[in-house]
């Protein structure tokens, strides 16, 4: 099982690395959306529930940009074909999938967070940091997660890149409002030290009830 | 090998394939012809264990489907319309990918590459490669992991006749694997075949062994 | 399951909704702070209970689909996620209405019910254009059930978090259920079975229809003969179409 997702997580790295079709333009795409944010709500800073809302707003629709491309490749050059004929668990799909969209999550983030921090946020990140990194990870897990699965959902339907992102955001709420509350006490003007351990909780919980569920229906939408 | 009984797999309402029986020994080649739309490439899948069968019973290499499909795959090499590699990695990349996913040791993949002639051309991504040289790697894809059963559909489709040479002993009669081979060619295809099945709407028109069947009788399956 | 008993829910159903609405017309006390309008409330929650229950019931259904294949089952999960969808919107407009009524305004966001339900649409109301998006019927069913289930998880869990979100913000607006006294407790729960009963026969009337309409195709089918295959086009269609043999009532095998 290992081998076959390092082999797959391989082969996705090498054709986005060859291709270059989702990391760039999801990054590209947040750092014109806070552009956008600065004009749209004519502010020069923002801070604590703004601050908060517009940097999870602009991640999770840069994300989409992501889940709409994740398995483009493989439904055009019959790649489901050929890991549906190997002798191997098809579990390992998912795996790898959410694994690469993972790792363009972390990418965007890298790009993303620290010019949100440049362009737009008032108090400085400095000591929420460690804290930031949290919510990040825990809320990425269940972008990964949902957005394997929607995206397995949708690419082989007509309006493939228009029901990607309609199913995923309303089954992304929880995380949306999770992520929000978590993080907004960590960029507010007044320096939380922590965020409050329920959001993480429920951004944990959801992580660990819809990867056990995408875990459990994935291989049916593997099949012809 | 190969035992069908009573086959049948559905489209919504319609039926692909229609009461399908037959029997294919060991080693031996069924050619399968039919107007477009007949059934041939959804019976290779159904082979393959890609598609389920919905009712009959369906024994491949010893094995039943759909409840043993798991212990199928990974002996049986199909190749279909599409290469089913990807465009944007080379020869290589893509055939190292197919080894890794059957545990199969990659000095096969350069075995391969040569026998199909892409050695020199493996480095490049697919894209830039012409049709006939995508076929023969896909070729070289379906053979990678050595399989016992072959399924081919229209095969030598794309390919010149030095191309089409050059693959024979990977995929031909001499190589003796079992093999399910659809067809358009009347005399080509019966020249190779120890059985063959026709099928128009889904359903055998016509199932003998290939030394008693006319060539006549199979262009009637087109009219 | 088709058919048989429809009259009987059905009189059973008109019996208790009068029954329900003579209760709360007549017999439930008026309340102290929001008078005739709080009525509603019979109407609202119970729409929501029923809604939630059916959607979550239609997961349920889906996981029968997913294991035994059958496309009985996706026909029922099918008819019980859109009945809830239908059921759902009810819900938003009744507690639309109540706030408007008590509170105003026509929407409020402290509501947890008003607002998990209006996510809970926008994720239903994607699984028709779901469906329609696919046009092999066995794997359109397939992935509408695994959509049925995803979803079906999710409405508990997203109606926890909204909850959560909310609380400090406001008390409830449109008041909770517990601590009722005796007399709108009755009405409640009346109203509750009423909505149920509603729900359940208009799920059979549908199954029902789509049987019969599967039937009348089988037959059709039987008597053209086989025919070459290709003949009508199939139209494309949202709702799963069951593919009976004509001499039963059961689909042709148990492996579609």
């Amino acid at each position: 099982m290992r081998r076959t997702v390092a082999a797959l997580l391989r082969k996705e790295l090498l054709v986005e690395l060859r291709t270059l079709e989702s990391v760039p333009g999801m990054s590209l795409f947040a750092l014109t959306t806070f552009v956008v944010f600065h004009f749209a709500l004519n502010q020069n800073s923002v801070s604590g529930d703004e601050a908060a809302g517009i940097l999870w707003v602009t991640l999770l629709f840069a994300a989409m940009l992501g889940v709409n491309r994740l398995f483009v490749a493989d439904a055009d050059q019959g790649g489901f074909d050929a890991f549906l004929l190997a002798p191997v668990d098809r579990s390992a799909m998912l795996l790898a999938k959410a694994l690469a969209l993972l790792a363009y999550l972390l990418v965007l983030e890298l790009v993303a967070v620290p010019a949100f921090a440049l362009l737009l946020l008032g108090p400085s990140l400095g000591q929420a940091l460690p804290d930031l990194l949290v919510v990040l990870a825990l809320a990425d897990l269940g972008v990964a997660v949902i957005g394997t699965l929607v995206a397995a959902l949708a690419v082989r339907t007509r309006a493939r890149d228009l029901l990607g992102p309609l199913l995923a955001l309303p089954l992304l709420m929880p995380v949306v409002i999770g992520a929000a509350r978590a993080t907004s006490p960590l960029l507010g003007l007044v320096h939380a030290e922590h965020s409050p351990a329920r959001w993480l909780l429920t951004l944990g919980l959801y992580d660990l009830v819809f990867g056990l569920i995408a875990y459990a229906v994935f291989d049916f939408l593997l099949e012809d | 090998m190969i035992e069908l009984e009573g086959l049948v797999r559905r489209y919504g309402e319609r039926e692909a394939l229609s009461d399908v029986s037959l029997s294919l020994p060991a080693g031996g080649t069924l050619v399968v012809f039919g107007p477009n739309g007949a059934g041939k490439t959804t019976l290779l899948r159904v082979l393959s264990t890609l598609l389920r069968p919905h009712s009959g019973e369906v024994t491949v290499l010893d094995r039943r489907l759909p409840q043993d499909a798991w212990a199928v795959r990974g002996r049986v090499g199909l190749l279909g319309h599409e290469p089913l590699l990807y465009r944007e990695l080379t020869a290589r990349e893509n055939l190292r990918f197919h080894a890794r996913l059957h545990g199969v040791g990659e000095e096969r993949v350069e075995e391969l590459l040569a026998a199909v002639a892409l050695s020199d051309r493996a480095d490049e991504p697919l894209k830039t490669l012409s049709r006939g040289m995508v076929q023969r790697a896909a070729v070289a894809r379906a053979t990678l992991h050595d399989p016992e059963l072959l399924l081919l559909d229209e095969p030598r489709a794309n390919l010149d006749p030095a191309a089409s040479e050059l693959i024979e002993p990977l995929i031909g009669a001499s190589a003796r694997r079992t093999r399910v081979i659809s067809s358009h060619d009347p005399s080509g295809g019966l020249s190779e075949a120890d059985l063959v099945l026709g099928l128009r709407a889904g359903r055998p028109a016509l199932l003998r062994e290939a030394d008693r069947v006319d060539p006549g009788e199979i262009a009637e399956l087109y009219r | 399951m088709y058919g048989r008993g429809l009259r009987t829910l059905s009189i059973a159903t008109v019996a208790v909704m009068t029954l329900a609405l003579g209760l709360i017309f007549f017999y439930a006390p008026l309340e102290a702070e929001q008078g005739f309008l709080q009525k509603i409330f019979y109407l609202h929650v119970p729409l929501a209970i029923v809604s939630l229950c059916g959607f979550v019931a239609g997961g349920l259904m889906a996981i029968a689909h997913l294991r035994t294949r059958d496309p009985r089952w996706d026909m029922r999960s099918y008819v019980a996620i859109h009945m809830s969808l239908i059921f759902a919107v009810g819900t938003l407009i009744t507690g639309s209405i109540w706030a408007r009524g008590s509170w105003g305004h026509w929407w409020v966001w402290s509501e947890p019910t008003l607002v998990s339900f209006l996510i809970v649409f926008l994720l239903y109301a994607t699984y028709q254009p779901l469906r329609f998006a696919i046009e092999d019927p066995e794997r359109q069913a397939r992935y509408a059930s695994v959509f049925a289930i995803v979803a079906g998880a999710f409405v508990p869990l997203n109606f926890i978090a909204v909850r959560l979100s909310s609380e400090y913000l406001h008390p409830r607006v449109l008041g909770s259920t517990s601590n009722l006294p005796a007399k709108m407790a009755l009405t409640f729960l009346v109203s509750v079975l009423a909505v149920a009963l509603l729900y359940g026969t208009l799920c059979k009337y549908e199954l029902t229809a789509k049987h019969t309409r599967a039937q009348l195709r089988a037959l059709r089918r039987q008597l053209a003969g086989e025919s070459a295959g290709t003949g009508r086009t199939m139209r494309r269609s949202a709702s799963p179409r069951l593919a009976l043999s004509a001499d039963s009532s059961a689909p042709g095998s148990a492996g579609v």
